[in-house]
């Protein structure tokens, strides 16, 4: 304990997720997770797919969380969700209690896919939120759905022969709207008030909701702890992860660009995209991520 | 069946994390402090909290719990009037 | 009351009996009829439960896993490919002990395709730490259904009715279809604590390292284990209730044969057919030579003691499996000669895979190859 510090605080431990979890220093997954359920209140249930947000919070004999919450597999946190509805529905509580349903990008845009489908399809009044880090982070950086062009992960490593993934994002909000949710949105560590707002106006919202979290994982995007704030807000200011808010399947908001960076600022602090500094040609695919990101300010008219 | 499967809600609070933080830990200066609350909504601890104290202001500042801090920097990061500072620790 | 009802209207009036809250299903054949009635009953204004239509077997049995773990009586059916798609569900519902009962439709496991009868689907799930049990008559699976919510509850443990797709899910006969006023004198409310509840907000399915996982997995043991006198005494009181016998095993035909024939389902109503025609023939043919039928219930848990009792005396036994570990041998073969030890001669005969009819000439031709002391898997194909 530094010999400076005259006063010892204790944290008052209000938050329905407490410390002690092993997430990194800096994650921003765990940020966005105790933003949520926070905002949600004690009157809720959450399910939630196998990851860091399960494997950093319940090792056995021990939970950070203060809600009820379970954990059966990586791929059915929307069907387990879909039957504590059902259950609360036969109790007579099911509009008093809140039913979240959490997964990352490998659980939600990859291998949970058909059951939050399913569980769209059916209207349930449940909210599914994602942390999107871009790759399935907790086994060791592999590509998934979600994983941007160009990024190097461990299964898209880049090479002599290889800019790393050579595929753009799965578009999960485009397939979120095709289900005619009544709310689907963006949202980002960088901007921590937004993920309450949101979180708390999905909830008020019957049917079902999809919040999807820009969350930078420290370890797998190679960044520096502090960083978690500066990667996520400068993604949002390059236009490469737009914050949009759409309830009824009309866009009714999407977060200006208060001072437009270029995407390059955003990928140089990060180590997935360290190769594409290195070389003259590294920049023709920074000229594509850029595209794409001008094709979003296009598309949500950002600017 | 004997062993209980499930587990009692926030129980991880006995594991004190502190000891992961290796190099800085957060100094606030508690004039400067607006009590805008960012650094608790930003700290992935959540244990970056308002005390019950006033500075001279009037106003109700902010402290970290140092036994569980990794020392991520990130309430210095979101603090609007730079009033946190990470300080090199030594052990 | 008796009716006369499809097999699978029969299962499903018991399970509305049951008054479970929440059902989930997906359609496979031969188990479909039961998810379709029970849709009518509810559709009728019939039944009270939640019927949530799943997107596939593996959402299914998640589904009724959520619902569980909330504190809710809960069921689900399915068949060879959905209960294959399950099998990481059904491995996780014994894992958190979380007391579904389930009814399997038997049928083939594909490759080729096949949507005909056999065990393959059940047997596959032996070692997930669920209660497998078969019935023989549709009278039998109905009564081990209410049995089932009983000791599910009870011990915290999942339970799969299995019975032969099409034979049994499909054939008109009478069944006694008990009420639910007869029903709730055997089979308490479901009332768990250790729940999803907002009052009492625990964490369900918390990961275990290396220093507690181990003696989770022995007690999920020891528990099947002990399943077993539960089961005994559970048994007793349904007859005293319903006026009917369940058993773990049953025994058929004369007490001290030198053969005995030992299955499990539908197959065994051939096999007493057939016994019974070698029995009189032994007879007119002045032969001593005699034969008993075994009948397994419960292939977990598994009635060691009350196998080893009823095998006793024989000398030949010949067991018949509707599916079978490729490469080795039928699985209640394994079992038995597990539990036998080897002082006698034990056969495994494959019958019957993918729906192939397994009539009373092939049990008596294995009936005739039962003294030979075969190493290897004998198949009986017509």
């Amino acid at each position: 304990m530094p010999q400076d510090i005259k006063t010892k605080y204790k944290s008052p431990l209000s938050h329905l997720l407490n410390p002690g979890h092993t997430a990194c220093a800096g994650c921003g997954m765990i940020v966005a997770a105790r933003l949520v359920l926070d905002a949600a209140g004690p009157n809720t249930i959450v399910t939630n797919a196998t990851g860091c947000s399960e494997v950093t919070t319940t090792q056995y004999p021990m939970t950070s969380y203060k809600q009820p919450w379970i954990h059966s597999l990586f791929e059915n946190p929307a069907a387990v969700a879909s039957g504590i509805l059902a259950a609360l529905k036969v109790k007579g509580l099911a509009d008093k209690i809140n039913v979240i349903a959490i997964g990352g990008d490998g659980a939600t845009f990859d291998i949970g896919l058909v059951h939050i489908s399913g569980m769209w399809e059916r209207g349930e009044n449940i909210l599914y939120v994602c942390y999107d880090n871009e790759a399935y982070q907790n086994t060791g950086y592999q590509s998934s759905g979600a994983t941007p062009l160009a990024a190097a992960t461990s299964t898209t490593p880049a090479g002599n022969k290889s800019w790393g993934s050579d595929l753009p994002k799965k578009d999960m909000i485009r397939i979120a709207l095709a289900h005619n949710l009544p709310y689907v949105a963006t949202a980002t560590t960088g901007y921590p008030l937004d993920i309450i707002a949101k979180t708390k106006k999905a909830l008020s919202i019957k049917g079902p909701k999809y919040l999807q979290i820009y969350t930078p994982c420290v370890p797998g995007w190679g960044i520096e702890p502090k960083d978690t704030l500066s990667t996520s807000q400068l993604a949002v200011q390059s236009g490469f992860y737009p914050i949009v808010e759409y309830v009824n399947g009309e866009l009714i908001k999407a977060q200006k660009i208060t001072k437009k960076v270029p995407v390059e600022n955003f990928l140089k602090l990060q180590k997935r995209f360290k190769h594409l500094f290195k070389s003259p040609e590294g920049q023709k695919e920074i000229a594509k991520i850029q595209a794409l990101a001008e094709k979003n300010i296009r598309d949500f008219n950002l600017l | 069946m004997k062993i209980k499967l499930t587990v009692q809600p926030g129980t991880t609070d006995q594991v004190k994390t502190g000891h992961w933080r290796e190099i800085h830990y957060p100094i606030i200066d508690h004039e400067k402090c607006i009590g805008c609350d960012l650094c608790a909504k930003i700290c992935p601890e959540g244990i970056c909290f308002p005390t019950s104290k006033k500075n001279s202001q009037g106003k109700i500042f902010y402290e970290n719990d140092l036994d569980y801090c990794k020392g991520c920097s990130l309430c210095a990061e979101i603090c609007p009037v730079k009033c946190i500072t990470m300080k090199e620790e030594f052990k | 009351m008796l009716k006369i009802l499809e097999g699978s209207r029969a299962i499903a009036e018991t399970i509305n009996a049951c008054k479970p809250g929440v059902i989930s299903a997906y359609p496979i054949t031969p188990q479909t009829h039961i998810v379709e009635e029970l849709a009518k009953m509810k559709a009728d204004g019939e039944a009270g439960y939640e019927y949530i239509r799943a997107e596939s077997e593996f959402a299914a049995a998640s589904i009724v896993l959520g619902s569980l773990a909330t504190g809710i009586r809960s069921y689900t059916a399915t068949s060879s490919q959905g209960l294959l798609l399950m099998t990481e569900v059904i491995y996780n519902i014994a894992g958190m002990r979380l007391p579904l009962v389930m009814t399997c439709a038997n049928r083939a496991v594909s490759a080729p395709i096949n949507i005909w009868n056999d065990q393959q689907d059940a047997v596959t799930m032996r070692d997930s730490g669920w209660l497998l049990w078969f019935g023989e008559t549709n009278q039998e699976v109905c009564d081990l259904h209410i049995l089932a919510y009983k000791i599910a509850e009870k011990l915290q443990l999942p339970v799969m009715v299995n019975l032969d797709g099409f034979i049994l899910t499909h054939v008109v006969e009478p069944v006694a279809v008990e009420t639910t006023e007869k029903i709730k004198k055997f089979l308490p409310a479901y009332q768990p604590t250790e729940i999803l509840d907002v009052n009492n907000p625990l964490t369900l399915g918390a990961f275990a390292t290396p220093t507690h996982y181990f003696e989770i997995r022995e007690e999920l043991h020891d528990d099947i284990v002990a399943s077993k006198a539960v089961m005994k005494k559970e048994m007793a009181d349904f007859k005293k209730i319903f006026s009917r016998d369940l058993a773990l095993v049953e025994y058929y035909g004369d007490k001290k044969a030198e053969t005995v024939l030992v299955a499990m389902g539908s197959v065994l109503g051939t096999i007493k057919d057939a016994v019974d025609e070698i029995q009189e023939n032994n007879k007119t043919k002045k032969q001593k030579n005699k034969i008993g039928v075994l009948k397994i219930v419960s292939l977990r848990p598994w009635p060691e003691e009350e196998i080893l009792t009823a095998l006793k005396d024989a000398k030949n036994i010949a067991v018949i499996d509707k599916s079978i570990s490729l490469g080795t041998e039928g699985i209640l073969a394994t079992e038995i000669k597990r539990t036998i030890g080897d002082s006698k001669n034990i056969t495994s005969f494959i019958v019957g895979l993918g729906g192939r009819d397994v009539t009373k000439e092939m049990i008596k031709h294995i009936y005739k190859l039962a003294d030979k002391n075969q190493e290897k898997a004998v198949f009986v194909s017509k």
